[in-house]
């Protein structure tokens, strides 16, 4: 069943120095209880994905398409209807654990917040939630740090009070943008842990906004890849992995290095992700790509294939010789 | 002089370095808090080698090398540049080792001044280090450096918010190499890149290094990348080292608990590949009062009574040198 679909999803800023395309018609959905990778380096335009979805984009954004949820459009209600279903039914969680907490406040009270708004709980009643929250993080001795501010927490513990932030209200998905990126491998590998967990207790669906694709193997289960905001492939991640047909996809997967056997140079992709202010005419992956003909330069590939592994590229990798 | 191969370049022996803490709260008898961050640390490097440092957030890598660049000063220790220790060289050889040793950033945006130019940013290592040279040697420098880490000669005269975060590495390099060094300490040069991009700077400072017989100093947390480009690797944890040896067998083969729990918890960029992290209870403990015994018996699986009385002796297993007293 689906949970969350996005269709033709644009999202445009206006900036003193012209219009910039930041996401350009997206779509994809999210099933119950499914997690969803979206993958692409800085300024591919998946984190603006996912704070359009909840209404949180910057003034100057303009968007276009539907995001339907529930059969109703997120991108054109109003922030009242926004606030009913923010942090109840999609919850975010943000990529710096550091500043995405208010340091004004008890972890007490920044943890009950969306339980008073949402369904009205007070005092002894919010507080056991509370904690019954900070055990599933496994904050230890949650009982004696909800008076606690921000600071006094390490870096792995304030993402996990982050996390516990999303899941107060039991979502019924969760945008979670970077929830790893500032964190050290070791506790990264704690929290996804977590992530998939609780995922499996309650069926939660997760969009996961990354730029590492370890991360992406082993967590998610279907993949879409971005770049300069648009899809260049969409497929389920083993199949991604396994069969990359976007020479983009190909490039990432072999960019990585590999810790088990890693002897000579990496293999880099050239160049530098294109201004989007004036994105080049065809495919935006044309002046970084090894296989580009004149057609990649003059017309954008559309995404074709079936529903299950889509790709936007006139030379795909399977076509090559 | 010939150098002769046997002895390493840099010979670091029981380094530490301890920060004091402001007194505010306390009474003026009362001695300041102290900050251990870097507890004994000693490894070799041969010219031309390179030497990864892995380890968490916090665990004194990057205060390793600021000690090593001699940004911060050293509690204790001895730092031997070829054949000559620096705590009591000459001023004039401490102007040489400063201009032989040169760093490299994390955020390379932060670490260029952004109302310089790229000219002037290159430029100015090349001046302060070799002030007989004519201006038009100096020019003539800049725009061959540019030349080989990739910046387009036309854009000399930007400044730095004019670049992406992998030119403005490539700007931080260039500086560094202006300065003729024969050490390139790098401090997470790749991790505020973009994967497509990391592999590209990666590969540069591989080239350099050939061309140049550079030596290398690659601190970051990344354990793939590091395995890349390091001959020799050191794991640190808490200030401390766990583990010290070849590449090949601290990454392939790690022997001591820490080591192999920060391996395990590496992703790996294939669905097929079922990572099993050993998750670690709990946090780092505080570096202001560290464990008496091993450094990380707090969090060790395999911590007994003897981990608690007594800090491990380095004991050799295979080619590495691993600081666990249960092996």
């Amino acid at each position: 069943m689906t949970l969350l679909q996005a269709e033709n999803l644009s999202i445009e800023f206006q900036t003193p120095d012209g219009v910039v395309k930041a996401v350009n018609d997206v779509s994809f959905s999210i099933g119950a209880g499914e997690t969803v990778a979206l993958v692409g380096e800085s300024g591919s335009g998946k984190s603006q994905i996912a704070l359009s979805v909840l209404g949180l984009l910057a003034g100057n954004a303009r968007t276009s398409g539907t995001v339907t949820y529930q059969g109703k459009n997120l991108l054109e209600m109003q922030q009242n209807e926004l606030n009913s279903i923010r942090a109840k039914e999609i919850a975010m969680i943000f990529q710096d654990p550091m500043t995405s907490l208010n340091p004004y406040m008890t972890i007490e009270r920044q943890l009950n917040e969306s339980l008073e708004q949402h369904e009205g709980l007070k005092g002894a009643a919010a507080r056991k939630r509370v904690l019954e929250a900070m055990d599933a993080v496994r904050i230890p001795d949650a009982k004696n740090r909800l008076k606690a501010y921000p600071h006094e927490f390490s870096g792995g513990m304030r993402q996990r009070i982050v996390i516990a932030m999303a899941l107060m209200c039991s979502p019924k998905l969760i945008l979670a943008d970077e929830p790893t990126t500032a964190l050290d491998v070791t506790v990264q590998a704690q929290i996804m842990a977590l992530l998939k967990e609780i995922q499996r207790e309650s069926d939660m669906s997760v969009l996961l906004i990354t730029h590492d694709l370890g991360v992406v193997a082993g967590a998610c289960e279907k993949t879409l890849v971005l770049y300069a905001g648009r899809v260049m492939e969409q497929a389920g991640t083993l199949d991604l992995f396994e069969t990359p047909s976007h020479p983009y996809t190909r490039g990432l997967l072999r960019a990585v290095p590999n810790i088990q056997d890693a002897v000579g140079d990496l293999r880099s992709i050239a160049g530098q992700p294109p201004n989007q202010m004036v994105p080049p005419p065809g495919c935006p992956f044309a002046p970084r790509c090894e296989n580009r003909t004149e057609q990649c330069d003059r017309e954008l590939p559309p995404l074709v294939g079936d529903i299950r592994h889509q790709r936007a590229c006139w030379r795909p990798v399977e076509e090559l010789v | 002089m010939m150098p002769n191969p046997s002895t390493p370049l840099l010979r670091v022996r029981d380094l530490s370095v301890e920060f004091k803490m402001s007194n505010s709260k306390g009474w003026p008898w009362q001695k300041p808090d102290v900050v251990h961050a870097v507890n004994g640390v000693s490894f070799d490097i041969h010219a031309g080698k390179c030497l990864g440092v892995v380890g968490e957030s916090g665990c004194g890598k990057s205060t390793l090398i600021r000690a090593v660049a001699g940004l911060v000063p050293m509690a204790a220790g001895q730092i031997e540049f070829d054949g000559k220790t620096v705590n009591t060289a000459k001023k004039s050889d401490v102007l040489n080792l400063r201009r032989s040793v040169q760093m490299i950033f994390q955020d390379p945006v932060a670490s260029l001044n952004p109302r310089m130019t790229v000219f002037q940013i290159v430029e100015e290592p090349s001046r302060a280090f070799f002030p007989k040279r004519s201006a038009q040697e100096h020019r003539e420098r800049v725009m061959s450096l540019l030349d080989r880490v990739g910046i387009p000669r036309r854009n000399a005269n930007r400044y730095p918010h004019e670049f992406s975060g992998g030119q403005c590495q490539r700007v931080g390099i260039a500086r560094a190499l202006a300065a003729e060094p024969r050490v390139l300490l790098c401090d997470e040069p790749v991790s505020a890149l973009d994967v497509s991009i990391q592999a590209q700077i990666v590969n540069l400072l591989r080239e350099l290094q050939r061309e140049m017989d550079l030596t290398l100093i690659f601190v970051a947390h990344d354990l793939g990348i590091v395995r890349h480009i390091s001959d020799d690797v050191l794991v640190m944890y808490l200030g401390g080292m766990m583990e010290y040896g070849p590449a090949e067998s601290v990454v392939k083969s790690p022997s001591h608990p820490y080591s192999q729990a920060l391996l395990s918890a590496v992703p790996v960029a294939d669905p097929r590949v079922e990572v099993v992290p050993q998750i670690l209870d709990g946090d780092l403990p505080s570096p202001l009062d560290l464990p008496i015994g091993c450094l990380f018996e707090t969090r060790c699986p395999k911590a007994q009574n003897i981990c608690r009385i007594e800090r491990p002796a380095s004991r050799k297993i295979g080619d590495a040198q691993v600081f666990c007293s249960q092996l």
